[in-house]
Parts: C-alpha cells; sequence; structure tokens
C-alpha cells in the first residue's frame, strides 16, 4: 500500500488483523471440534461460519473474474491486438452461454455436455502427443542419470501396462517389474514427496497466520 | 477429530510456529546457508534479462481454490510473484499473472498492485492479474496466449496444476523461453519433469521465497521443514522397529 496515505495504511492493518484472527479461528476450529461431552466447539462454529462465508465471497469472485475475462478480451479487441480473433470467438461464446443460462436455465448441461467436454477431450488427447514429445526432448534438454531413470521407468510401465497384441502380457514386466515399480518404489517415493508437501503446506500457512506473506494486500 | 489428536495437532503447529519465530530471529545474526537449487540461480538470471531486455515476466498460478488445502502452492506462487514484482520494477514491463480461480487472479491482482504501488510505477492495470479459465484445460488454453503474445521471455509456474501443465510447458518451449515450473500434485510434477526446462520436485516450491530474499520468515520456514522431516523419520524408523519387534 502506499505509504503516504493514511487510509490505505489503516485498510491495510485492518485486512492484516481480520484474516490473521480468521486463520487462527478457523485453525483453532480443526483442533478443538469437540467439547469434553462430544457437542460441537465453540470454535468449530465459528470455523464453519468463516467456512461458509469463505464460500459466498469465492462464489462472488467467480463473476468478479469472468468480468475480468471479458474486460482482457475486450481490450484485446479494441486494440487489434495479435490473437483478437479468438477474444471475439470467446465473447461471442460467452454472451450465447449467458443468453442460453436465461432461456433454458434447465438445460445447461447441453452446452458442457456438447461443447466444453469435447474440447476438453481432444486437448486431453493432445496431451499424449504433448507427452510422448517431451519425453524424447528430455535428453536432449537435460542429460543426466536421473532423466535415463525417468524414461526407462516410464517405458517399464507402459510395458508392462500394454499388452503385447496376441501374446498378452510381458512375462516379468507385467507380473513383477510393473507392480514392484508402481506399488513400492514410486508409491514409497509418492509419500516421502507428499510429507514434504504437507510440511511446506503447514509452513506456508504459518507465513501466512504470522502476517509476513499477505497477498491480499498491504505486503511491504 | 477427537480431543488428543486436536491436542496433538495444535502441539507440532505451535512447535512449528514458535521454531520458525526463534530461527528467523537467529538467522538476524547468523545468514543461512542454502543448499544450490539451479533453478532458483537460473530464475534469478531470467529476471535479469526481462528487466535488460524490456521484455515481460509472466506468472501462472494454477488452479488451486482458497477454500481447498491445495490453495498453499497459489499462496506460495502469490509470495513469490509479490517478490518478483519487486525485481522486475526497473523494467518496461509489468508482469502478468494468470490462474484457473476467481479468489486466486483477484489475490494476484492485490498482489500487482501493491507491487505497483511499491516500486511507484505509475499505473497499475486490473487486467494484469487474470482468470483465464475455470476448468482445467480451458485455463491452460487461455494462459497460453499470454505466453505467445504478450512479449514474455521468462515464465513461472508455480501452484496447483494437473496434466494440463504440459499444455504450457509446450508453449514456453515453441516460445524458446526460460520457464521454472512447479506444483504440489504428483501427476503434474511427473509431467513437469518431463517437460519443463527448470522442474522443481517435491517441496522445493515452498522454498521459492527463500531462494529470492522474501524475508527471514520464508528462510526459517526452509529450515523448520527440515527438522520436521527429520522428526518424521525418526518416527517411521521408530515405528518400523517396533513393528518388527511385535510392539506396534
Amino acid at each position: 500500500m502506499n505509504r503516504k496515505n493514511p487510509l490505505s495504511t489503516v485498510i491495510a492493518i485492518a485486512s492484516t488483523a481480520i484474516a490473521i484472527a480468521s486463520g487462527i479461528f478457523v485453525l483453532g476450529g480443526y483442533f478443538f471440534a469437540q467439547k469434553a461431552d462430544g457437542q460441537a466447539s465453540l470454535l468449530t462454529n465459528i470455523r464453519l461460519t468463516l467456512l461458509n462465508w469463505a464460500i459466498i465471497l469465492a462464489g462472488f469472485a467467480i463473476f468478479i473474474g469472468i468480468l475480468n475475462l471479458f474486460q482482457v478480451h475486450f481490450n484485446k479487441i479494441q486494440k487489434k491486438q495479435k490473437g483478437s480473433f479468438y477474444s471475439l470467438l470467446l465473447i461471442l461464446s460467452l454472451a450465447i452461454t449467458f443468453l442460453f443460462g436465461l432461456v433454458k436455465p434447465g438445460q445447461m448441461e447441453i452446452v458442457f455436455t456438447t461443447v466444453q467436454l469435447p474440447v476438453e477431450a481432444s486437448l486431453m488427447a493432445l496431451l499424449a502427443v504433448t507427452l510422448t514429445y517431451a519425453s524424447i526432448r528430455l535428453l536432449r534438454r537435460r542429460f543426466n542419470l536421473l532423466s535415463v531413470i525417468f524414461l526407462v521407468t516410464a517405458l517399464l510401465i507402459l510395458f508392462g501396462t500394454a499388452p503385447l497384441p496376441f501374446l498378452g502380457d510381458i512375462p516379468g514386466i507385467s507380473d513383477w517389474v510393473r507392480p514392484f515399480i508402481a506399488q513400492v518404489m514410486a508409491a514409497g517415493g509418492a509419500r516421502g514427496i507428499l510429507l514434504g508437501v504437507a510440511l511446506g503446506t503447514l509452513t506456508t500457512g504459518l507465513r501466512i497466520l504470522f502476517g509476513a506473506d499477505r497477498p491480499y494486500g498491504g505486503n511491504k | 477429530m477427537n480431543i488428543w489428536l486436536g491436542l496433538a495437532g495444535f502441539g507440532i503447529v505451535f512447535f512449528s510456529a514458535v521454531l520458525m519465530l526463534g530461527l528467523s530471529v537467529l538467522y538476524r545474526k547468523r545468514p543461512y546457508v542454502f543448499r544450490d537449487i539451479p533453478a532458483f540461480t537460473r530464475l534469478r538470471q531470467a529476471v535479469g534479462l526481462v528487466v535488460e531486455d524490456g521484455s515481460r515476466l509472466h506468472v501462472s498460478l494454477g488452479r488451486g481454490s482458497l477454500t481447498t488445502p491445495q490453495s498453499a502452492s497459489a499462496l506460495a506462487g502469490l509470495a513469490l510473484l509479490r517478490r518478483l514484482a519487486d525485481l522486475t520494477s526497473a523494467g518496461d514491463q509489468p508482469p502478468i499473472a494468470t490462474s484457473g480461480d476467481a479468489t486466486i487472479a483477484i489475490l494476484s491482482q492485490d498482489t500487482l498492485q501493491t507491487a505497483a504501488e511499491f516500486s511507484e510505477r505509475a499505473t497499475f492495470d486490473p487486467r494484469m492479474g487474470r482468470l483465464t479459465g475455470l476448468t482445467p484445460f480451458s485455463y491452460a488454453a487461455g494462459a497460453i496466449p499470454a505466453i505467445r503474445d504478450e512479449k514474455v521471455s521468462a515464465n513461472v509456474l508455480m501452484g496447483n496444476f494437473g496434466v494440463e501443465v504440459a499444455l504450457l510447458t509446450d508453449a514456453v518451449e515453441r516460445e524458446n523461453t526460460f520457464v521454472l515450473a512447479g506444483s504440489d500434485n504428483l501427476t503434474a510434477q511427473a509431467v513437469i519433469y518431463a517437460s519443463a526446462q527448470e522442474p522443481l520436485i517435491g517441496e522445493e516450491i515452498y522454498a521459492a521465497g527463500a531462494y529470492v530474499d522474501s524475508g527471514l520468515l520464508h528462510t526459517a520456514s526452509l529450515t523448520v521443514q527440515d527438522i520436521l522431516r527429520w522428526l518424521i523419520i525418526a518416527a517411521i524408523l521408530v515405528g518400523a522397529l517396533l513393528a518388527l519387534a511385535g510392539v506396534l
């Protein structure tokens, strides 16, 4: 916030205090959820109320986000920037979907099943090509032991998952190597990574509670 | 959650908080020595280049919603965005932030606005913090034009992604620009390892703030993570030995 403006300073302090207090109440509500008699504690009720408010605000944020999307693409069309034709398509689609929702509110899923779903499925199909190409280029980008292990593991999993035509499963790979990699090595590694992610999540949350990270403004 | 489990959870959080505060005080006197993560060294070089050649930095924050546990990675991304916005404040172009969640998009606007006001940049444009789509692939499809058409020379993809992150890294590769990418999602991490120039694996995304000098608490939080990791290792080993002995 602008240091010369006292109102901004007050807003920054108030928003920080509200964020920290809300965070402490929600966290406390998780840890002290029940009273000794088994009933929900006051902290739990406060937590649930705050979470309900957050969900309502998140719903309203979607509306603001869509306005932002409209603004970005409208500006692109106005300034005739590169790709403005696609921005025009986006705005037309947005308007048509909105009107469709007003005229036939109960049949909105038609838009998703006939337009959105096929488009997303085709992008998913494109991913197979993109990932194959990325794997081929991996050794050119980073030629080291880890990249070799990564590629060999991916190939072994693919061999173990896809049976050969007419022959079926590949002996040794399908019944031993693939399960060993997937259920022992990959599962162990994944748990280790997830524990690390959980610890990172904990410390990130604590930094927000301390007011060291203030993404809601006022971070100096 | 029963009372004892709740108390144990509170104890861990309280212990971590006290440790973090104590270490941040300690690091005022004795600087922390970081282990080398080449991705962050190259990020600094890329940010320097952004300022020098008048191009733009793009930070994509993924799809983690604030009301879910996946928000932590996006919050780590926002902390990095704040610092990177400061580092590029001398450049000609303000950074762009894209995301697939409306609340994160609003927070990215707030972060960029704060950075603009502190750097006394003439104006802040709210269109620099964008919601590009609400589903995984519409988000990726909406973020690709930002990578391609907005004179971007460095990209940071940090947040909760799925496999759609491959479309983003592919777009970056086609533009031949820098990309540092990390996610809290395991599938996305595998995809990022295969397709990104500078991948961050595991909890390295949470270390980003400390590596770009975001403050002593960021550095202290790294040490807290290390200490807790050692405690978990010890607990797993003791638990395994007790199970072997038939006690557990």
